[in-house]
């Protein structure tokens, strides 16, 4: 009875030790190496496998970092927008690197076709997905550039930072908006932008994407850019550029001077998170009250006081630019 | 009359309302503007070669084809060149398109106007393609294919069959039915032309048999010609498409991604047929077309002969005007149709109907939860099965979607109108379809 016990024991016994030692060389001669900094910077990312940085992952981006660190002793053009300026100094910490502190950035809708600004003229009936209807028709308001309120963007955001309003039929992003850029990518009118934050949240963009002429875009929508080009004359930053029809504020020039909101005639140019201003004699509606003034529905020309009002401080400036405008 | 053929898998049959089936074609009036978008054909939009403040004669060439897929595009009025500019066409995206203010009705000389039969054929098959692609004809039953593209088979491939698609399986649809009973005799001459053209000695005119009259009339006019014959089939939707038209007529399948030439077929819409015959022999480019203006609250469903370019809004004031309780404005059937969003968007040359729908039954039911009843896959007439196809198109699994042969759609609709859950499988069955191929093409570009 014994020895089957033990005959049984040193069987196994041996059969492990053979194992084990064949183990144990396989091991060593196809060990892989791997930096343990990946592990550790892994470690110290957000874990939200996002792809915001460009990366399948937090892992890739890790190695991606170790990487870069080891062969070109830099970190540029790796940022996990996600994790932010700390978690980048901690990366660089652990490579013993220094790392740029890179503006944060959201996300910022361009478009203002609310049910007041641009009417619906039709009923759009269909698959809730933004992808289908914009490849099926150009939109219920006749602006085929504009928000298609399907919420593609609010299934694409991971980190609930995104959600339609039911009342203007847009998205709205909250602070909780890491730049990962899903929303942009699943946008299907480029309407999402992702841009600086800016000191105080404070941000000024162009709250549109029409490319169409002035006349037709305004045809649809009240608050579209006509392209006028006043915002353009008004920078002294050139932050400001117009193509096909349509402003753009290159938010590193932009030094948030508030400028071109003033000017703006159809408010297509927006300014988030400022103080309102003080009601001055010559501009008697605040830029808040003016987003949906009872002239922008009757679709009468907006605030031409205002307008005015700004033309008149910058009248030097203003008749040189024509000059070269004419030339 | 035996067993009617017809195709072998799925389809469906929808209620007819063929309510425009006795209105006579008519001319409508020529409307004072014109709208002329660039893109009236399937493949590259033509490029404008007129400028503003030109004077134009209708039939003068107003476009020319840009590259190998697309067609030239004529004046369908006289006037004067308003503004070339972005215009809107049906599914409501602006294009570039040509205005014209008409002023009178004067045609380019070498238009024939006589309503006199010229059926002597005295052209080569390849003048005949040559006289096809200056004229710029494009398939008539909506899909727009240019047609002299299908004149011309690959090298290795023969055509042995010409099928002329006179099934318009279409509900509510009739203008392919008016046109056979009216313009029969120029259809078969037609016929022949594209027959001289494909070098085919036999021709089949597919009919459905909800269409007795054109059968029966069609078949008195085809006794002259040699080689061509008429199939009544039975009523089954989407039989006017080519596949199930050819499985139908000569009973060959399509294999998945081919074209109809590698089963030795081609096919033919009966209002192809005419332009053909009218561009041949009467000189007269693709400027004017036949469409159905019905619905069921519409006071006169008629069939009129419409330039090309004129406004929706036009037809629908000739058909006695909007009714009132009007849901919807499909531009084609109410199968393939597409809802437009204003009267102001142009006919084109592959617009068959304008279908007004009552409130009532134009807007979707509400969607509830798939039951796995399988009638989605029993009806579809390429063996899908679009439950599937849809689901994982509405998860973006696009590499399954390929596997699963999405490309085959034809987008009919016959699954999505035998939904018992109101699924809307069409809509997730074109996007997939319309993702999936830009992901193919792509593989293509990167090798």
């Amino acid at each position: 009875m014994d020895n089957i016990i033990l005959i049984a024991i040193a069987a196994l016994g041996g059969v492990g030790f053979v194992a084990a030692v064949i183990l144990f060389f396989i091991a060593k001669t196809f060990k892989v190496y791997e930096d343990p900094n990946i592990d550790t910077v892994e470690e110290a990312l957000p874990a939200a496998n996002c792809g915001g940085c460009g990366f399948p992952g937090c892992r890739a981006f890790a190695e991606a970092t170790v990487k870069s660190a080891k062969d070109t002793k830099s970190l540029v053009g790796l940022n996990c927008s996600v994790g932010g300026k700390e978690t980048m100094q901690e990366v660089g910490t652990i490579l013993g690197l220094a790392v740029e502190a890179s503006d944060p950035l959201i996300a910022v809708i361009r478009c203002n076709g609310t049910p007041t600004n641009h009417p619906a003229k039709a009923k759009y009936e269909g698959a809730t997905s933004c992808a289908f209807a914009h490849a099926l028709s150009g939109g219920e308001g006749g602006c085929q550039y504009s928000c298609l309120g399907l919420g593609d963007c609010e299934v694409a955001c991971d980190f609930d930072a995104l959600f339609m309003n039911s009342e203007t039929g847009l998205p709205v992003v909250n602070d909780k908006c890491t730049a990962c850029n899903a929303c942009v990518v699943a946008c299907p009118r480029d309407i999402i932008e992702l841009r600086k934050r800016g000191p105080k949240e404070r941000r000024i963009f162009v709250s549109c994407v029409n490319a169409e002429k002035g006349g037709s875009a305004r045809k649809n929508c009240q608050t579209a850019c006509i392209g006028c080009g006043k915002c353009e004359k008004v920078c002294k930053f050139d932050a400001i550029t117009i193509t096909s029809f349509l402003a753009y504020i290159n938010f590193e020039n932009c030094t948030l001077c508030r400028k071109c909101v003033e000017v703006c005639p159809t408010n297509a140019i927006w300014e988030v998170n400022f103080k309102p201003r003080k009601p001055k004699a010559e501009r008697p509606a605040s830029v808040v009250e003016r987003k949906v003034s009872p002239t922008a529905i009757e679709g009468k020309p907006i605030p031409l006081i205002v307008t005015i009002a700004a033309e008149q401080q910058q009248k030097p400036e203003n008749k040189e630019d024509n000059k070269e405008n004419k030339e | 009359m035996g067993i009617l053929k017809t195709f072998a898998l799925g389809g469906i049959h929808p209620k007819e309302n063929k309510l425009s089936v006795n209105a006579v074609i008519e001319t409508l009036a020529i409307p004072k503007q014109a709208f002329i978008p660039m893109g009236q054909n399937l493949g590259a939009p033509s490029k404008p070669v007129v400028k503003r403040g030109d004077k134009v004669k209708t039939g003068q060439l107003l476009a020319e084809a840009s590259g190998f897929i697309s067609t030239p595009i004529h004046s369908p009025v006289s006037g004067t060149i308003f503004k070339i500019d972005n215009i809107l066409n049906s599914s409501g995206y602006k294009q570039l398109g040509i205005i014209i203010n008409v002023e009178g009705d004067e045609w380019d000389e070498i238009i024939d106007r006589s309503e006199e039969l010229v059926s002597n054929i005295d052209y080569s098959s390849q003048e005949i393609i040559d006289k096809v692609k200056s004229a710029g004809i494009v398939g008539m039953g909506g899909a727009t294919f240019p047609t002299y593209v299908k004149l011309m088979p690959p090298p290795g491939n023969t055509a042995e069959y010409l099928i002329i698609n006179g099934v318009e399986c279409e509900p509510y649809l009739t203008s392919d039915h008016r046109l056979m009973l009216e313009k029969g005799k120029e259809i078969v001459v037609g016929t022949q032309l594209l027959m001289k053209a494909l070098n085919v000695t036999k021709a089949i005119i597919g009919i459905e048999n909800n269409k007795p009259d054109a059968i029966n009339h069609m078949t008195e006019l085809v006794k002259a010609a040699e080689g061509i014959s008429i199939m009544p089939l039975k009523v089954q939707y989407p039989q006017g498409g080519e596949k199930q038209l050819i499985k139908a007529a000569v009973n060959r399948e399509v294999p998945s991604g081919k074209l109809p030439i590698a089963v030795g077929c081609v096919v033919q819409n009966v209002g192809t047929a005419f332009a053909v015959y009218e561009a041949v022999q009467k000189n007269k480019p693709l400027f004017e077309r036949v469409v159905t203006v019905t619905g069921k609250a519409i006071k006169k469903p008629s069939n009129f002969l419409v330039r090309i370019g004129t406004p929706i809004k036009e037809l629908i004031d000739a058909a006695e005007g909007l009714p009132e309780n009007t849901g919807k404005i499909i531009n084609g059937g109410p199968m393939m149709g597409k809802a437009i969003s204003s009267t102001d968007i142009p006919i084109v040359k592959g617009s068959s109907g304008i279908l007004l729908m009552e409130n009532e039954e134009s807007h979707r039911e509400t969607e509830s939860p798939c039951i796995r009843c399988s009638k989605c896959t029993y009806v579809c007439p390429m063996g899908l099965e679009p439950f599937l196809l849809s689901k994982v198109s509405k998860l973006g699994k696009f590499d399954i979607a390929e596997e699963e042969m999405i490309m085959d759609c034809i987008e009919c609709g016959s699954c999505q109108y035998t939904c018992p859950a109101n699924i809307p499988l069409l809509d997730y069955l074109r996007l997939g379809k319309n993702k999936t191929g830009a992901i193919i093409r792509s593989r293509g570009k990167t090798g």
